[in-house]
């Protein structure tokens, strides 16, 4: 097991890195768009004094360099600052009020939790039900089943995801009045409503996920059913499905795991579109708004938590393919 | 200026005898309950109760429509009422203006509302490096005295006819005196709902307080939960599935949609909102009062209308004053799409043909860039070589507008024609965009400013929009509508506000479930 440990520790090394670079290409990604957040929160309005305070009140006058040192430092101690647009709403009120300012940090926290409350609904039914397909394909392969379920996931991750959103929204929402289009859930909803509520987003998110992680565990089995040991237990007289489930699967779990693990990342990071169709107040929307407005905080804050989703779910699932390969855990 | 409320006229012996000599049509009475489901578009991550900040569609309603009131309100026939304000008079040149407050009125905290109140509240966009978007009316004040508790008297540094009017802005909430701060973080006013949720850029719910003084006019939801949708597609999809009961900014693209669903309405009214093509008039060729003139001929304006608005909007006159509007000129001459007479103008100016550069970006307004391409066909039938540069929309304030010689913007229009023109046509002004310098123009402005006498100043506006029309920079050629949505199962008075969208961003208080 200390390979493992050893694994860890040089992943969550290099992660810390990859997010250092993250952070620093976001910062010149974002400073080189045109216009800034002055700019952009005073529009038409934008008189070069108003321009100059709000530059001056945010620290927009500083040069590059020094703002990202100065964010980096805080960044490194665990805070990730003020939005922009917090920061300049307390310089409207007046210096006193900034004690009471929701930091990036809170900003942050419950629309990540809705976020992750999305991608947790969608991995409940996406990754059982692709897992069931892929196992079920691979048994009856090259049967009419397999052929249909081919084609339907892989015409639904072929498909835009607004364009099967609004699918859904059609059958399942204006023809059939069954679920809500509308996913506004918001803080002290009861578990039921807002599972009622989540639901059409992530069943299309199902929809765009499955067909990846079903084809994977189609393939990886369907790999493996040529190999000596499987042709074996056949030879012993079991059932085709225990050949698949019990001797086949477990030997397949390697890439099945890291096709769900990308496709998880993806649920956190990748929802933007789905989210803004629904209206579902996830990170995805808050990203997108602090872009449009350059409120350079929020943006890289929200990189970094995508950033981490990303490493750790990647490393996730490295450690358990090596945890369900022997071979890898007992190194000679 | 004593306003009579509807109920009072009633009440009053003569009431038959005024309804019979106005003709005041009997208007259908609203009916108390129910919730009301709002999806708007126009919020923000950065909202909050500061007035200050307002200026998106999803704060100007929930702000002054809803949980706070102004001092004056503009009622949906376009007159001015008093909302906190009973009574007002002003003084000689209508420099100093005094108003008497409603009795009676309580803050959401239980507070009584007073002039100390009405005092700190304008202070707030007075106050030294405030940026507050109401600034340019607050400037003016000179002084704020409390003659009463229940009045106040505000000297003007220069006299404003207007300035009842100008109270009304959605900026300048009532908030209680001494407790600001919580009022901004709480969301604490004297408006018809208190707040019961609030979620910046994602939702607000209000409760409706139990007596209020405009209790049997206004406010007959019990509950209204208004939601964030950005969207447009998002918007109209939970209005036509019964998620919401109104949405606001109806996309034409699918307007066909939505009206063939018997469940809603579409709702649309002419305000003050225009789209414009500002020329910089001290450069060249724009400093030509024949080539501008040639340009405003050379534009097929109901060709605009039926493209880039899909008919929601009507042909403008090159001037910024709109049907919501008191002193609207509408039987001004008009400004008319004739290749010929821009031909023989631009002769007249000793030219032969004329190639400009037009900037656009979709940041003006959505279509802006396809007007521009209209603009540029129709312009060819007049010898005018228009070349349309494409613009990105980042930045499009601040690096394109005022500062490319011609460009694509907007306006959304002002209460008042001082407003209006002092903002963006008065010589000097730093929103003047087209640098646009008029002797007769500026001193009509002055005079118009502190004229008591409405006729006087019909006239002096008057003689103002065939200024700007005929000599000013900037082509206008429509006024963009106020499109909305809502289910069938909503009614109103039957006049719709046309000061804002969502008539006069008042819904909520004007209409109830029939």
């Amino acid at each position: 097991m200390g390979s493992v440990t050893r694994i860890v520790l040089q992943r969550l090394g290099l992660g810390l890195l990859t997010l250092f670079i993250v952070s620093i290409v976001i910062f010149t990604a974002v400073n080189m768009l045109p216009g800034d957040f002055a700019e952009a929160i005073l529009g038409q309005g934008a008189t070069p004094q108003a321009v100059a305070a709000i530059r001056h009140d945010l620290g927009l006058d500083q040069p590059p360099v020094s703002r990202y040192l100065e964010w980096l430092a805080d960044a490194v101690r665990g805070d990730l600052g003020t939005s922009f647009a917090q920061a300049n709403f307390a310089s409207f009120v007046g210096s006193d009020a900034g004690a009471g300012m929701a930091s990036v940090a809170d900003t942050l926290v419950p629309r990540f939790r809705n976020t992750m409350f999305l991608a947790g609904v969608t991995a409940a039914i996406a990754v059982p039900v692709s897992l069931i397909i892929g196992v079920l394909a691979a048994l009856y392969r090259n049967s009419v089943f397999d052929k249909v379920a081919n084609m339907a996931t892989l015409t639904s991750i072929s498909s835009p995801e607004f364009f099967l959103a609004y699918i859904l929204i059609l059958f399942l929402a204006v023809l059939n009045p069954w679920l809500p289009s509308l996913s506004n859930i918001y803080d002290g909803m009861g578990f039921g409503e807002r599972l009622e509520k989540t639901m059409l987003p992530a069943l299309t998110l199902t929809l765009v996920v499955t067909a990846h992680m079903m084809r994977m565990t189609r393939a990886a089995i369907i790999n493996l059913l040529a190999s000596p040991y499987i042709e074996m237990a056949r030879l012993k007289g079991l059932s085709p499905m225990r050949v698949i489930v019990r001797h086949a699967l477990p030997n397949a779990l390697a890439p099945i795991i890291n096709v769900v693990a990308l496709n998880l990342a993806y649920l956190i990071t990748g929802v933007v579109v789905v989210e803004v169709v629904f209206v579902y107040p996830g990170i995805g929307q808050l990203f997108v708004d602090s872009v449009k407005i350059r409120d350079i905080p929020v943006v890289q804050a929200c990189c970094l938590i995508f950033a981490s989703a990303y490493i750790l779910l990647n490393l996730l699932a490295d450690i358990l393919s090596i945890l369900s390969n022997p071979r890898l855990r007992h190194p000679k | 200026m004593t306003n009579i409320s509807r109920r009072g006229l009633l009440r009053t012996g003569t009431a038959a005898g005024v309804l019979a000599a106005t003709g005041f049509p009997l208007m259908a009475q609203g009916k108390r309950g129910g919730k009301l489901r709002l999806g708007l578009a126009g919020a923000n991550t950065s909202d909050s109760w500061d007035g200050r900040t307002h200026s998106d569609t999803f704060m100007v309603m929930c702000g002054f429509g809803c949980v706070f009131d102004c001092l004056t309100e503009i009622n949906a026939k376009g007159e001015l009422v008093g909302e906190l304000a009973t009574n007002w008079e002003a003084g000689a040149e209508a420099k100093t203006w005094t108003f008497d407050l409603r009795p009676g009125v309580t803050f959401h905290n239980g507070k009584a509302f007073g002039a100390d109140d009405v005092i700190e509240s304008l202070n707030m966009h007075v106050a030294e490096g405030s940026k507050s978007a109401a600034q340019p009316i607050v400037d003016n004040i000179a002084e704020m005295k409390k003659t009463g508790d229940l009045q106040i008297q505000i000297t003007l540094k220069n006299g404003n006819a207007d300035f009842p009017f100008l109270l009304s802005d959605y900026h300048l909430l009532m908030y209680p005196a001494g407790q600001i701060e919580e009022a901004i973080a709480k969301g604490i006013g004297t408006g018809m709902y208190r707040v019961e949720a609030f979620d910046p850029g994602v939702r607000f719910v209000g409760k409706r307080v139990d007596s209020h003084y405009k209790d049997g006019k206004a406010g007959w939801f019990d509950e209204v939960e208004v939601i964030a949708i950005n969207d447009s597609s998002a918007r109209m999809s939970a209005l036509l599935t019964n998620q919401i009961d109104a949405a606001n900014r109806v996309d034409f693209k699918t307007e066909s949609l939505i009206k063939a669903n018997p469940m809603v309405n579409i709702f649309e009214v002419t305000g003050n909102q225009h789209f414009t093509f500002p020329m910089l008039t001290n450069v060249d060729p724009f400093t030509n009062l024949k080539v501008r003139q040639a340009l405003k001929h050379a534009v097929n304006r109901q060709e605009l209308v039926d493209k880039i608005l899909m008919g929601h909007g009507a042909v403008a006159n090159d001037h910024p004053i709109g049907p919501a509007n008191q002193y609207y000129a509408a039987d001004l001459e008009q400004n008319s799409y004739d290749p010929d007479k821009a031909k023989a103008l631009l002769k007249e100016a000793g030219m032969d043909g004329l190639a400009v550069d037009l900037s656009a970006s979709s940041a003006a307004y959505a279509g802006a860039v396809d007007a521009a391409q209209l603009y540029q066909a129709s312009a060819k039938a007049a010898g005018i070589d228009i070349n349309v540069v494409q613009e990105p929309a980042d930045g499009y304030w601040s690096n394109v507008w005022i500062k490319k010689p011609w460009c694509a913007s907007y306006w959304s229009g002002r209460a008042t024609e001082d407003w209006m023109f002092s903002s963006a046509y008065e010589t000097g002004v730093p929103w003047n965009d087209t640098k646009w310098e008029n002797e007769r123009f500026q001193s009509l402005l002055i005079q118009a400013r502190t004229e008591l006498d409405s006729s006087k100043r019909r006239d002096m506006y008057t003689e103002m929009q065939m200024l700007c029309s005929k000599e000013g920079g900037s082509v206008i050629p429509m006024y963009a509508n106020f499109v909305d949505a809502h289910s069938t199962k909503l009614t109103n008075s039957g006049t719709i506000g046309n000061t804002f969208q969502m008539d006069g961003s008042r819904l909520i208080e004007r209409w109830w479930f029939a």
